[in-house]
């Protein structure tokens, strides 16, 4: 049924459709519409049988989650930036006891400086854990993605973490074809565990794992994730099949057929990539698009595929490793090994800076005649940049570095977007 | 059912009595017993965790009929009773992290819940380092939310598993490796640390008791009762570490028993934050003769010695034995 | 596409407004995707709040920078915060005000812009009658209606009684007809000024 609501409350009704067992809310901008879309539903009763859990800290919600689906129930948490980070212990605990949690991560930027907004360092920050990692570029696919991710997770005994960019997606009213619960149903169902704590049949999960085998314990959770690359895009394929539309999977590629550049992409900015490429396709530049929906597994050799024909790659990123460069260039650079293609970095909308259709095509251009350097930071203001190394030159004591950045700026309220 | 039978104790303790009905004989003197925490476990001779547990997951085995998970907190218990490829565990258990043993009981709860089975009860447990420092948020959240767990922490006073390290439940003066036995004031300081079951009454969950190793049937009587109610419960185990403690390893139960009988670990139980009965303290003993068998107490009597120290703890025991009325006359 | 970017201050329901037009749009099988600025957005506070509505899918997401219309909940904001940065030389301007245009102070601006799209509604004394709250969101679009017929006063009506229920729907609803109805009248009244 077509609806238009807000990113979030299509999320929740989603993962409500799923049938949960077990919910740990804890609130954290810019997820907290999904918990409380959940709560509602559960406490109301549309949602049962569920248990809803108003946990103590997010580090409580995914421990809450391990314990729920080490029970035998199908469990799901949300989180972003900070709380991911506070979590981080647990998030690594599931992904190693292999437990098939989903959890929203409505990413956003992480602190210090303290930043709401979104950017896509928190699932980065955790990117190596052995959580399977699906990108949603709108509000239906971010829906569609939880439905599919808890029959992979289940199928695979190993979580997965839906990455949904916050407040751009969250928090965008658009319109969504919700399923029925009976259409749900028919493709995902009960929850079946490998392994579960049962009176009936006692096991003990979690030992502690030496040099002779903890190897091998870890090589399993990444022949997981090889797994996965062949059920994904089966999956994809039969949520397509059931429910007519094509959301998921590896990647997608937009116009690359032909092109000589093509830009990489993970989550909403792919929409605006999209209409800045039909543009300059008016003009006769032969671009493309290549989005990134699962980032772990990392889909090597399907982005090979897709990018090999191409004279020049440009990522587009909002994820920055400092003292290096891109994220996601490094493992696209893995993809296209030998290659010998020109290779370009954007990093781009860290902590929420808008990532503007002009300054996309501005940027795009430069990178088609080749006049773009390596690694590029969108927008930056290069002079506050210039203005606090000065001010770090000339004294000691040059005070908390944000701060003065804020100062230099001038009132940030005065500007409309 | 606290047990009407008292015992006296000379020093050694009696398991079962064939002079008693079967019922009132203690889970341990059964040959039915469980054996939750099964033997074959790489625990120090004369650990007091070791025998805690088992009394107490016995006696909750027997208390729920065998339809019990248990969720254990990183920690001795959890490294000796699971040395990879074993396990000593005769029930389904899960060790997830060192902080979230109480969050992971409640996920677990949960589930029971969500799935119909009443039945299935749920232990989360931990020593007090997991318990009262690492896993304080989620013990806390687990209480106030009062979620149906039973909650055991496993008291040896120091983070033993690496090294005897200082919890907040160190004892005052107490020598461990980040509380050195040197300077001034020499060993835990006082003025710092934290007692677990008063902050527990202080949630007003339904049921909060604490017991050592040297009383098995009061423990396995609270175990009982801890099962009988629903929601949060916490219980709090006295297990004296003699590697931890520096003292023989016959000894742990005997410093067990000495801890209750000065006053300094008041057994007690409580519900809805109020106390619902004391053990009584049956021969009282000044508090050095607790301390000098533990070396880690050893610079409050070397040379010199520091009898202002002694008096200080002994202080602390007076006051418990006021506060929680430990020599009540009437009783 | 058309793009609408909404002023006001936080606690003046800026984004609900947003929303709602988007369900309007929605109403009438458009596409159409309202998001917030995503300030921070404490009650006073300046805010903005974004909605396009457009035939097709709608795959852009940036703030709208070149608004086709601009809808001014609160008129202080006129002189501090520069709310008619980028919009369209033929764009649609309404303010919430009692005052008229010039009163307002905006006659030069008037004279960048087409005169005869821009025009005021006193929406929070409407609402102060239907809700007894000077409450000017939902009107405001009953006013935008108004403009052009981008959106029918159906469907923002409809929209209305989807976010709100009860008394309170029949009330912004009742406002928003009556706001319609001003600003259909004072669109008339400067399009036959312009002409003469």
């Amino acid at each position: 049924m077509l609806k238009q609501i807000e990113g979030s409350r299509a999320v929740a009704e989603a993962v409500a459709l799923s049938r949960p067992e077990v919910i740990c809310a804890y609130p954290i901008s810019p997820q907290t519409h999904i918990v409380e879309g959940l709560g509602e539903l559960v406490k109301s009763g549309a949602l049962q049988p569920c248990e809803f859990i108003n946990v103590e800290s997010e580090f409580a919600a995914m421990s809450v989650a391990i314990g729920a689906s080490a029970a035998g129930a199908r469990a799901y948490t949300a989180t972003a930036s900070q709380g991911l980070l506070f979590m981080a212990e647990a998030v690594y605990n599931a992904s190693g006891l292999g437990l098939p949690i989903v959890m929203t991560v409505a990413n956003r930027a992480i602190g210090a400086p303290i930043n709401i907004w979104n950017d896509h360092s928190d699932s980065m920050s955790q990117r190596d854990c052995g959580w399977i990692q699906l990108f949603a570029a709108h509000n239906q696919e971010a829906l569609d993605l939880h439905i599919q991710a808890f029959k992979l997770a289940e199928e695979l005994s190993m979580p997965v973490m839906v990455c949904m960019d916050g407040f751009i997606l969250t928090h965008a009213v658009e319109r969504v074809d919700m399923p029925t619960q009976a259409q749900v149903d028919a493709f995902l169902p009960p929850y079946e565990p490998r392994q579960v704590l049962d009176p009936a049949e006692p096991v003990s999960i979690g030992a502690m794992v030496g040099p002779e085998a903890f190897m091998e314990v870890r090589y399993l959770a990444h022949a997981k994730q090889l797994m996965a690359l062949e059920r994904i895009p089966q999956i994809a394929a039969e949520f397509a099949e059931r429910f007519g539309r094509t959301t998921g999977g590896l990647v997608r590629p937009y116009r690359t057929e032909d092109a000589e550049t093509i830009v990489v992409a993970l989550g909403s900015v792919l929409g605006t990539l999209k209409d800045a490429v039909d543009e300059m396709r008016d003009t006769g530049a032969r671009i493309g698009v290549l989005g990134i929906h699962s980032f772990r597994p990392f889909p090597l050799a399907a982005v090979r595929e897709a990018l090999q024909h191409a004279k020049r790659i440009v990522v587009l990123e909002k994820s920055f490793s400092v003292g290096l460069g891109g994220v996601v260039s490094t493992d696209v650079r893995l993809a296209l090994h030998r290659l010998g293609q020109a290779g370009y970095t954007v990093v781009a909308g860290l902590g929420g800076r808008a990532i503007t259709k002009a300054s996309l095509t501005r940027v795009l251009n430069e990178a088609m005649q080749d006049k773009l350097e390596p690694l590029t930071f969108l927008d930056l203001d290069w002079r506050i940049v210039n203005r606090q190394l000065e001010r770090e030159r000339a004294v000691r004591r040059s005070g908390p570095i944000a701060e003065n950045l804020l100062r230099d700026l001038g009132t940030v309220a005065s500007k409309v977007s | 059912m606290m047990s009407p039978i008292k015992f006296y104790q000379t020093g050694t303790f009696t398991v079962g009595n064939r002079l008693l009905a079967p019922e009132q004989r203690s889970v341990q003197s059964s040959t039915e017993r469980h054996n939750s925490l099964n033997s074959g476990h790489r625990a120090c001779q004369g650990c007091g965790e070791a025998l805690g547990a088992r009394y107490a997951v016995d006696a909750a085995m027997r208390a729920t009929n065998g339809q019990l998970i248990a969720a254990n907190a990183t920690g001795c218990l959890e490294v000796f009773s699971t040395p990879y490829p074993e396990t000593s565990w005769q029930l389904p258990w899960i060790h997830s992290l060192f902080g979230n043993a109480a969050a992971v009981g409640t996920g677990i709860a949960a589930a029971m819940k969500v799935k119909g089975k009443k039945d299935v009860r749920v232990i989360a447990q931990g020593g007090d380092g997991g318990t009262t420092d690492i896993g304080f948020g989620c013990l806390s959240g687990m209480f106030e939310r009062n979620d149906d767990v039973l909650y055991i922490c496993y008291d040896n006073e120091a983070y033993m598993n690496t090294g005897v390290q200082r919890s907040s439940a160190t004892p005052h003066a107490a020598r461990t490796a980040t509380t050195m036995a040197v300077g001034p004031e020499p060993g835990a300081t006082f003025g710092q640390g934290k007692k677990l079951p008063l902050i527990a009454m202080a949630h007003e969950i339904p049921y909060v008791a604490t017991a050592t190793v040297a009383d098995l049937r009061d423990l396995e009587a609270k175990v009982e009762r801890a099962f009988a109610l629903r929601g949060a419960r916490y219980l709090h185990v006295l297990v004296p570490c003699p590697l931890g403690w520096g003292a023989a390893s016959h000894d742990t139960i005997k410093l067990a028993r000495l801890a209750r009988e000065t006053g300094l670990f008041p057994q007690f139980e409580a519900e809805g934050g109020e106390v619902t009965s004391v053990t009584q303290i049956r021969h009282r003993v000044p508090v050095e003769e607790y301390l000098r068998p533990q070396k880690r107490f050893a610079h409050l009597f070397a040379g010199a010695g520091r009898p202002d120290v002694v008096a200080q703890i002994q202080a602390e025991a007076d006051r418990n034995i006021r506060r929680f009325k430990l020599l009540d006359e009437q009783s | 596409m058309l793009q609408i970017r909404i002023h006001g201050r936080g606690g003046q329901g800026v984004v609900t407004a947003a929303e709602m037009l988007s369900v309007a749009a929605f109403e009438q099988g458009r596409h159409a995707q309202a998001f917030p600025s995503f300030g921070s957005e404490r009650t006073g506070a300046p805010v903005v709040a974004f909605c396009r509505i457009s035939e097709r899918e709608i795959r852009l997401r940036e703030p709208i920078v070149e608004p086709d219309v601009l809808i001014v909940q609160d008129r202080t904001l006129l002189h501090q915060v520069d709310v008619f940065q980028g919009l369209k030389p033929d764009g649609w301007v309404l303010i919430n005000t009692r005052r008229s245009f010039d009163e307002l102070g905006l006659a030069d601006i008037g004279a960048r812009f087409r005169r005869e799209r821009m025009t005021t509604v006193p929406a929070s004394e409407i609402a102060r009658k239907h809700l007894g709250r000077p409450l000017p969101n939902a009107v405001l679009l009953g006013g935008f209606a108004a403009l052009a017929g981008m959106v029918t006063l159906d469907a923002v009506v409809h929209a209305i009684r989807d976010t709100f229920s009860g008394a309170l729907a029949d009330q912004n609803a009742a406002a928003a007809t009556e706001a319609y109805d001003y600003v259909q009248n004072e669109i008339r009244e400067l399009a036959h000024a312009q002409a003469d």
